[in-house]
């Protein structure tokens, strides 16, 4: 069973074809690394896939279950209930890491958990600590986000969506907010998590880095799917398109 | 016409402009909520209802306003008023004028707060109602404040403006002293009053701003 399945999503933002046919799965323990050009469809893929945005036609389905059908040429969602089942498989990190700017470090992580998800106070908050050592800021619980740096900002939002157990974590574009050494921490983490087996997909424009956390490498453009295969076979194919776009890497 | 009268005739006129000053924003505000709604409703025909609505509240003088409700029933509906409509009429005019003003200070806050913030809110699993009271209302908050701020302090000499149907209160009543005892102490006391006043809505404001000043955004 996939954790992720995606088949057949088409997109179109008024004439723009943005996702011609888009299939894919991601199975437990994978790290797929989704790059290409700005406008090939790669953000507009993640936000199909959490529902941030409705696709016109293809199927989506979380852990077999199928919440998104594709019924005669157009994409059929289920109940609201049903998709808020689904919502609860996965995370999402932003490029602009969207924390709370009101909330404390503790309280952005924890206050979902606590009063969405009904779970104990104390535990969420033990958990929330733990996981802010994780991503290294044990010393940040009670700054406010307006005090951090985008790095620090960025691993809060990491923290946040873990907080939710989330059984895949996606990322869109995670550092590009931030300066090259930023960069560097967020990068840290997500290896971390990648040698923990965390199921992760990432929308990325480091092409050194994904190739090194990735199990699997994505390539898109134009709203197609140009290359789905290890890193060593991406970086090594012999499509042109491929080469071009990693040859100015 | 002895001191001790005087005093008492502008403390009653006092009295009648703070309760004008309060009473228009128990209704404004939560009214302002109203109109920003349906001028942001995806209702075509309520949306244009409501811009229309506060064009024509923010493009006509408030005292033509207030006179236009004050008289209106007569003049166009043949209704006499009774005395006490006065106040009512004083209240109804402010309201609805105010209300215009706060709900575009409304729709600015909103507008100003990122769809990313929303979208956190929906993948973390945030309820509607939630998402609005818990994630976007306190910073809304935080960003109109200071525009909240300038409106209070205009609706507090925007209450003299009660002068013009003669319902007494603080202006109205220190007009009308000064005529009577031939000197403009009553006024200079009535501009005290004002300019205290203010200095207390200015300093309240500014205290609540400073409560929230422990995040920006």
């Amino acid at each position: 069973m996939h954790i992720v399945e995606i088949n057949h999503i088409k997109k179109s933002f008024d004439d723009t074809e943005v996702l011609q046919d888009i299939s894919l799965f991601v199975d437990k323990g994978e790290v797929v690394s989704i790059i290409g050009p700005s406008g090939s469809g790669k953000s507009t893929l993640l936000r199909c896939a959490t529902f941030l945005e409705t696709m016109d036609d293809g199927s989506l389905a979380y852990m077999g279950d199928e919440v998104v059908k594709s019924v005669n040429g157009h994409s059929v969602y289920a109940s609201r209930d049903h998709i808020r089942k689904a919502k609860g498989y996965f995370g999402l990190v932003f490029q602009n890491f969207e924390l709370f700017p009101h909330f404390n470090v503790l309280r952005n992580i924890t206050d979902a958990p606590i009063h969405n998800q009904k779970r104990d106070k104390a535990e969420v908050e033990r958990e929330a600590r733990e996981l802010l050592e994780k991503v290294g800021l044990s010393d940040k619980a009670d700054a406010y986000p307006c005090e951090l740096s985008g790095g620090q900002k960025q691993r809060v939002a990491i923290a946040r969506a873990l907080a939710m157990k989330p059984d895949i974590l996606y990322f869109d574009e995670p550092t590009s907010a931030l300066d090259p050494e930023l960069t560097q921490e967020i990068l840290r983490v997500i290896k971390q998590l990648a040698a923990e087996k965390m199921t992760m997909v990432i929308v990325t424009h480091e092409m050194q880095f994904a190739r090194e956390v990735s199990d699997r490498i994505i390539f898109m453009e134009k709203g197609l799917i140009i290359e789905n295969d290890r890193p060593e076979k991406v970086f090594a194919s012999t499509n042109e398109r491929t080469r071009q776009f990693l040859g100015k890497f | 016409m002895d001191i001790a009268t005087i005093l008492l005739e502008l403390g009653q006129g006092m009295l009648t402009t703070i309760q004008i000053f309060v009473l228009t924003l128990v209704f404004s505000l939560p009214l302002g909520f109203l109109i920003y709604f349906g001028r942001v409703s995806k209702n075509p025909v309520l949306s244009w209802i409501m811009r229309i609505y506060i064009a024509i509240m923010r493009g006509t003088p408030l005292m033509l306003q207030l006179i236009v409700i004050y008289f209106g029933p007569y003049y166009i509906f043949g209704v006499s008023t009774t005395p006490a409509y006065r106040g009512i009429a004083v209240i109804i005019a402010f309201s609805l004028n105010y209300a215009a003003y706060f709900a575009e200070i409304y729709r600015s806050g909103f507008g100003s707060i990122p769809q990313g913030q929303y979208e956190a809110a929906e993948v973390l699993g945030y309820s509607k109602s939630r998402t609005f009271f818990a994630i976007v209302l306190p910073q809304v908050w935080k960003r109109i404040l200071p525009s909240i701020t300038n409106e209070v302090i205009t609706l507090v000499k925007d209450t003299s403006l009660s002068f013009s149907i003669a319902y007494a209160e603080m202006f109205t009543e220190a007009k009308a002293l000064s005529a009577a005892v031939h000197n403009v102490g009553p006024l200079m006391a009535a501009g005290v009053f004002y300019f205290v006043f203010n200095a207390i809505v200015a300093w309240i404001m500014a205290r609540i701003e400073k409560s929230m000043s422990y995040y920006s955004i």
